[in-house]
């Protein structure tokens, strides 16, 4: 009550916003830009700018990187999806932070050691080849741009969500989706053209710790009043026609022995089912045999799905697993973090903290999804900004009808963790993809003789340009799933970047042209699988998007008559990593001649501990000739 | 980062040293990975082969679910702490080897 006086009050200058939303995301911004802005009159030399000068430390690193890691996807996909799809969405936190694993035992020690800017880099430095570079920044290029997209629509969203109330002069109500995206967009390219990599790793430590905050309190102050965790889920469990049983305790807190209900809304028509829901192989891996079934005549239905559900919703999973904790080592913008550590031994205990600080933060995600089934269920009904991806932003605000304020306080707070979630993650996409684009193709291809301050402005102007590409992309993905996107740009990394990585730093025998062929085939298959099911899925909305996408329809006809073929194009790590793996095997076996003459060394300096020294040789050996 | 270069054609630019580091370690990852990978592939085969037993509700949870949402973390951070506290004695290990080789020769 207290908070609508306010509203009223303060009318003519909200116009309908909560204050407290307002407030909370207003400060997070501010504070973010405040912080660039700050370290830009620190960072001067270029090293500074691109991987921070070397020595951050691994408390301060390892918050950075969880910073960076803990997207859009994770803050608001992850309870999105879990919502709507139910448990098979978990296998998306837990990847998310299992991937990292697969990161430290293979590639985390030996990349840190070998010391290079960026993957391209690598990529040059372990093949001794240019043309190999090219390839790879192509590669950061995409992979970014897809994995920026998500953000974008994490942005709009939010941002929709905060000025939901608002009224135009027109009488139109509410913030376009768009709007969002542009204003995001162009606060985070502003902050990175200014203050490069140094400001973001300050930033993004002090956003983890944000993020951690703003998922958790909420959590815990909402179990303590709607139910525990387990008993939440556990209300997904109806034998009779869902009864609503009163089980709120009459002094308000509902913290009660588990014998006693869940209070449940009744679910929308477009929920799914409880038992689909709760179990594994629910509506997310069997919608493509779903859809092929409701295309054949009636009484054939039950056979096909006794038939194909299962199998097919197992393959769905194997597959999900492979491109999320394969994907996860080969995001361009994590591995770059590496080469902020200062030796390999601090790279690994950096990555053991990342894994507890990320692993502490996925626990929280899903329950928002499970207490919003049960208590917010309206949002099944949603699309696009509207739907179950805002769940995190918009369930603390029931705590508004029993204890006034502390709703919008609650829901300020995650508005801000939000905010402070896609922007993290989008600078550090940026920065990434501005170096690939300043370091690599300005300062290696297009003017290797420019001096330190003509690549500084090659920073800045590239960060503009990519920024403006990645808003124009934002703009066009309202109606898919954030969380979805997020895996489809796993996906397209674990088929490329995975394996190049992983070959080239435990296999001796690899060539140039063995790995960009696996690189090349694995990741640009993924993505146009990836890119194929995202247009068939546009083209069914029915907004103005559907439109511009009507062309791509008949595509769902082909998916229903094969199932199969639009699980593997959905989720194609399963068959795109095997096949890049083996290309660049049987390629490099085919071009054993090329190679690289020095490769005994180049292992060395890749897997000898760093306390032998044999980088400085390496350095000393190439000076003269490779143009170090 | 001021240690003297060493010596060039000492014991550590041999094809064997090279052929045992990488051995050994790559035997600790692989042994780390499949720990792992046990527990990420086995789950769905439980769930699809014993749907009942996965399905048991432990408060409130599916034991399906119990084990992915919760206690899949904590295993995970066991396997890498053992990872990490191996590797850097590995690395130990090897340095303390060459320096040994080194006072020898």
């Amino acid at each position: 009550m207290t908070t609508s006086l306010f509203i009223a009050a303060t009318g003519g200058l909200f116009g309908g916003i909560d204050p407290w939303i307002f407030g909370f995301s207003f400060i997070t911004v501010a504070m973010t830009l405040w912080m660039g802005f700050r370290s830009a009159r620190t960072s001067k030399t270029a090293s500074d700018f691109f991987v921070a000068g070397r020595s951050v430390s691994v408390g301060w690193n390892a918050s950075a990187i969880s910073g960076e890691y803990l997207s859009a996807a994770s803050f608001m996909g992850v309870a999105g999806m879990v919502m709507s799809s139910g448990y098979d969405a978990l296998w998306y936190p837990v990847c998310y932070a299992c991937g990292y694993l697969f990161l430290l035992l293979f590639i985390a020690g030996p990349l840190r050691r070998f010391g290079a800017y960026t993957i391209p880099d690598f990529a040059e430095g372990r093949f001794d080849s240019p043309l190999f570079r090219k390839i790879a920044v192509c590669f950061v290029l995409f992979i970014g741009f897809f994995y920026t997209m998500p953000q974008m629509k994490g942005a709009g969203t939010t941002l929709a969500y905060i000025f939901q109330n608002i009224t135009w002069a027109d009488g139109s109500h509410g913030l376009p989706y768009w709007v969002g995206v542009v204003v995001v967009g162009a606060v985070i390219t502003l902050n990175v053209a200014l203050g490069g990599m140094k400001g973001i790793t300050l930033v993004q430590a002090v956003q983890y710790w944000i993020k951690a905050f703003a998922i958790s309190v909420p959590v815990f102050v909402l179990m303590s009043v709607y139910g525990f965790y387990g008993l939440h889920v556990g209300a997904n469990e109806t034998k009779a026609p869902v009864v609503a049983v009163a089980g709120l305790a009459a002094d308000g807190t509902g913290v009660s022995d588990s014998a006693s209900k869940i209070e449940r809304k009744p679910l929308a028509a477009k929920a799914p089912k409880d038992a689909a829901w709760v179990s594994p192989f629910g509506p997310l891996t069997t919608k493509a045999v779903n859809a092929a079934a409701a295309a054949l005549p009636a009484e054939q239905r039950a056979a096909y799905l006794e038939e194909h559900q299962r199998p097919y919703s197992l393959l769905y999973t194997y597959s999900l697993i492979i491109a999320l904790v394969c994907g996860t080592a080969g995001l361009p913008h994590i591995l770059v973090r590496f080469y902020t550590n200062p030796d390999g031994v601090a790279a690994k205990r950096t990555t053991m903290w990342v894994m507890i600080l990320i692993g502490v933060f996925y626990v929280f995600p899903p329950i928002f999804g499970v207490i919003g089934r049960n208590l917010m269920p309206d949002l099944y009904a949603g699309v696009g900004s509207k739907g179950t991806d805002k769940v995190v932003l918009e369930l603390p605000t029931l705590l508004a009808a029993k204890y006034g304020m502390l709703g919008s306080i609650l829901s300020g707070i995650t508005c801000a963790g939000a905010f402070a979630a896609f922007m993290s993650t989008f600078s550090g996409l940026l920065v990434s993809m501005t170096g690939a684009l300043a370091h690599d193709v300005y300062g290696r291809m297009l003017r290797p003789k420019s001096n330190p301050a003509e690549r500084m402005v090659a920073f800045k102007v590239a960060a503009v340009l990519i920024g403006a590409v990645a808003i124009t992309l934002g703009c066009f993905v309202e109606f898919l799933e954030i969380n979805f996107m997020v895996g489809q740009a796993f996906a397209i990394a674990a088929a490329s970047y995975f394996p190049l990585l992983f070959m080239s730093v435990w296999w001796r025998g690899m060539t140039m042209k063995g790995a960009a062929t696996g690189m090349l085939a694995g990741g640009l298959c993924a993505l146009v699988a990836a890119a194929m099911t995202n247009v068939s899925t546009l083209a069914l909305d029915k907004g103005p998007m559907g439109k511009v996408f009507a062309g791509f329809a008949p595509l769902n006809g082909f998916w229903a008559q094969h199932p199969l073929l639009r699980i593997l194009a959905e989720q194609p790590a399963i068959w795109t990593v095997p096949l890049a793996l083996t290309l660049m095997v049987v390629v490099s076996k085919a071009t054993a001649a090329s190679v690289p003459g020095d490769i005994r060394m180049k292992m060395l300096v890749l897997h000898a501990p760093e306390k032998l020294g044999l980088k400085q040789e390496y350095i000393q050996e190439y000076q003269a000739g490779a143009g170090h | 980062m001021s240690q003297p270069t060493p010596p060039r054609h000492d014991a550590v630019h041999s094809e064997e040293f090279l052929h045992t580091l990488m051995r050994r370690q790559l035997k600790l990852s692989i042994a780390c990975a499949l720990a792992f990978m046990l527990v990420l592939f086995g789950l769905p085969l439980a769930n699809y082969f014993a749907p009942e037993l996965m399905a048991t509700r432990i408060y409130g949870f599916t034991l399906a679910w119990l084990v992915l949402g919760v206690l899949f973390f904590p295993a995970v951070w066991a396997i890498s702490w053992i990872f990490i506290r191996r590797s850097i004695w590995l690395e130990e290990d090897e340095v303390r080897q060459v320096e040994n080789d080194r006072k020898e020769n």
